[in-house]
């Protein structure tokens, strides 16, 4: 083995893979997130469309996806070699009395659950809008009088429909308020793993992941609840939806 | 007796210890009853209690590691009410007294528990793994001379404290114990520190965390995922600072040393 295959086959050379890609998955979350927000413009999805069509055609967009795939892949294939060596390690005799809740953070212990249920949410988010736009090719088109437009894929209608399914909304909260707890630890986490600990810079480090995970989180379950419970199913605000929601509809 | 308190109860205890006759065998808790116990017994007093009414009764006494029974060695290692050295914070077995329980308590003690230290009777664990890994590099083999004159190797007083705080290990291994992963990198990033911080520890930097943290592998303890019940649980308050400080030197060491193996 040379040292190279021997440094990322080590205990430490995977976790500094698994918060390399940890970290950079996070990055895409903001972009993915901040492209999302045109969700709520009140344009009938014009705005949304014209951005996912650009995401989908775009050549530089479509080669850094390719960064995606192996950061999704490497984080998801560390994690399982990392659970395989350290369910080992913790051998088969396990304690009768383990009070870890008196020592750690309940998140902290359970990345691996976490991880595994926004893995199956990934999995079905990914069929149900990645693969049907970019393969399917079974969404309707968006029409209207723009000719540039006219044939984009209407993906904002497959995203308002599935967004009136409740279980597929519950899945969505569920699988967000994971990657809210998976945050919580993993943005702290990854920085600690580089050897990026200072005590000038560790409380800020902690405090900003901690608002990152809730804001990201959040942020992404606000979509699914506000199409369940505040629009029909074209997207149009609900009469009756609160006079808040009204007025900033109204202004954008 | 000078020193104890002489309103304290005595107390009657129930035992639930894990009892396992030798490394192949399989063990299993076994309860027993302890009467009688000051409060001003260490732990490990109680337990000594215990084993001679054992002896009495004609039974085989519970294996337990211990050694000076004031906190430095750390040879005392056991697991109570599930956590390790049990429920008071920075402290060993044998200095955890029995005041920090109450009369009628139901005990759980439980050995160390992890691939890389198998139990070898009751409550005595083998860790001569952690021996392996300090021996895979946890020295200083260069000559240094003879005592120099104070002062003529200048180490700056916070470094020299930095240093002095990762060297309070005692290598008890109550972070193993604790860690979910079984992982000991608290305790192999005490001693990797600690060297890299002081002037001596400089001629075999690279190779000594290359090294150690090799060995740490191969024993087969797990990796950190950073979860810090190992801090947490530690007897003499190693920081989690110590295993940040372990990954950068480590990337340090693989990506500029002169090892290619």
């Amino acid at each position: 083995m040379s040292w190279i295959t021997k440094t990322f086959t080590s205990s430490i050379g995977r976790k500094i893979i698994m918060s390399l890609t940890g970290l950079f998955l996070c990055t895409f979350l903001v972009v993915h997130l901040i492209g999302n927000l045109q969700l709520f413009k009140h344009d009938g999805g014009a705005a949304f469309n014209t951005y996912s069509h650009f995401m989908g055609t775009n050549p530089i967009i479509r080669t850094i996806e390719w960064g995606l795939v192996l950061g999704f892949g490497f984080h998801i294939y560390e994690a399982l070699m990392l659970t395989r060596r350290n369910k080992a390690a913790r051998g088969s005799q396990g304690y009768v009395s383990n009070h870890s809740e008196q020592n750690s953070e309940w998140t902290s212990r359970n990345m691996g659950i976490l991880g595994t249920i926004i893995l199956i949410f990934l999995l079905v988010h990914l069929y149900n809008f990645f693969w049907r736009a970019r393969f399917a090719g079974d969404l309707p088109r968006m029409g209207g009088a723009d000719p540039l437009t006219r044939d984009y894929d209407n993906l904002y209608l497959a995203v308002v429909s599935s967004f009136h399914i409740w279980w597929y909304v519950l899945l969505y909260v569920a699988a967000q308020i994971s990657l809210g707890y998976h945050l919580w630890h993993g943005f702290r986490s990854g920085f600690q793993t580089l050897g990026l600990n200072h005590r000038k810079y560790t409380p800020i480090i902690k405090y900003v992941g901690y608002a990152f995970a809730v804001v990201v989180s959040a942020g992404f379950a606000s979509m699914p609840l506000y199409f369940f419970l505040f629009t029909n199913a074209d997207g149009e605000l609900a009469a009756n939806a609160p006079a808040l929601l009204q007025s900033v509809a109204a202004a954008f | 007796m000078a020193g104890s308190n002489p309103n304290a109860k005595p107390m009657n205890l129930t035992l639930k210890v894990w009892r396992q006759p030798n490394r192949q065998a399989q063990g299993k808790i076994v309860e027993y009853q302890v009467k009688d116990i000051s409060p001003d017994m260490s732990f490990l007093e109680m337990l000594d209690v215990l084993n001679e009414d054992l002896l009495h009764a004609g039974q085989d006494p519970v294996a337990f590691d211990h050694d000076c029974r004031e906190g430095i060695c750390g040879s005392c290692d056991l697991f109570i009410n599930g956590r390790s050295h049990g429920p008071e914070k920075g402290t060993t077995t044998c200095q955890l007294h029995m005041r920090k329980f109450s009369d009628g308590d139901t005990i759980t003690i439980e050995p160390w528990r992890a691939n890389a230290f198998p139990v070898n009777k009751d409550l005595s664990v083998d860790r001569s793994a952690f021996d392996r890994i300090i021996q895979a590099g946890g020295y200083v083999s260069v000559n240094t001379g003879g005592a120099p004159d104070g002062n003529e190797i200048p180490v700056p007083k916070e470094i020299a404290d930095r240093a002095f705080e990762a060297a309070t290990c005692i290598g008890c291994g109550a972070c193993v114990a604790a860690c979910k992963n079984a992982s000991a990198m608290l305790f192999v990033s005490a001693k990797v520190s600690q060297l890299a911080l002081l002037p001596q520890g400089q001629v075999e930097r690279k190779t000594r965390v290359e090294n150690m943290v090799a060995q740490m592998d191969k024993e087969g303890f797990g990796a950190c995922t950073n979860i810090g019940s190992c801090a947490a649980e530690c007897p003499v308050g190693i920081s989690l600072e110590n295993i940040a400080i372990l990954n950068r030197e480590f990337l340090a060491a693989k990506a500029a040393s002169n090892n290619l193996a």
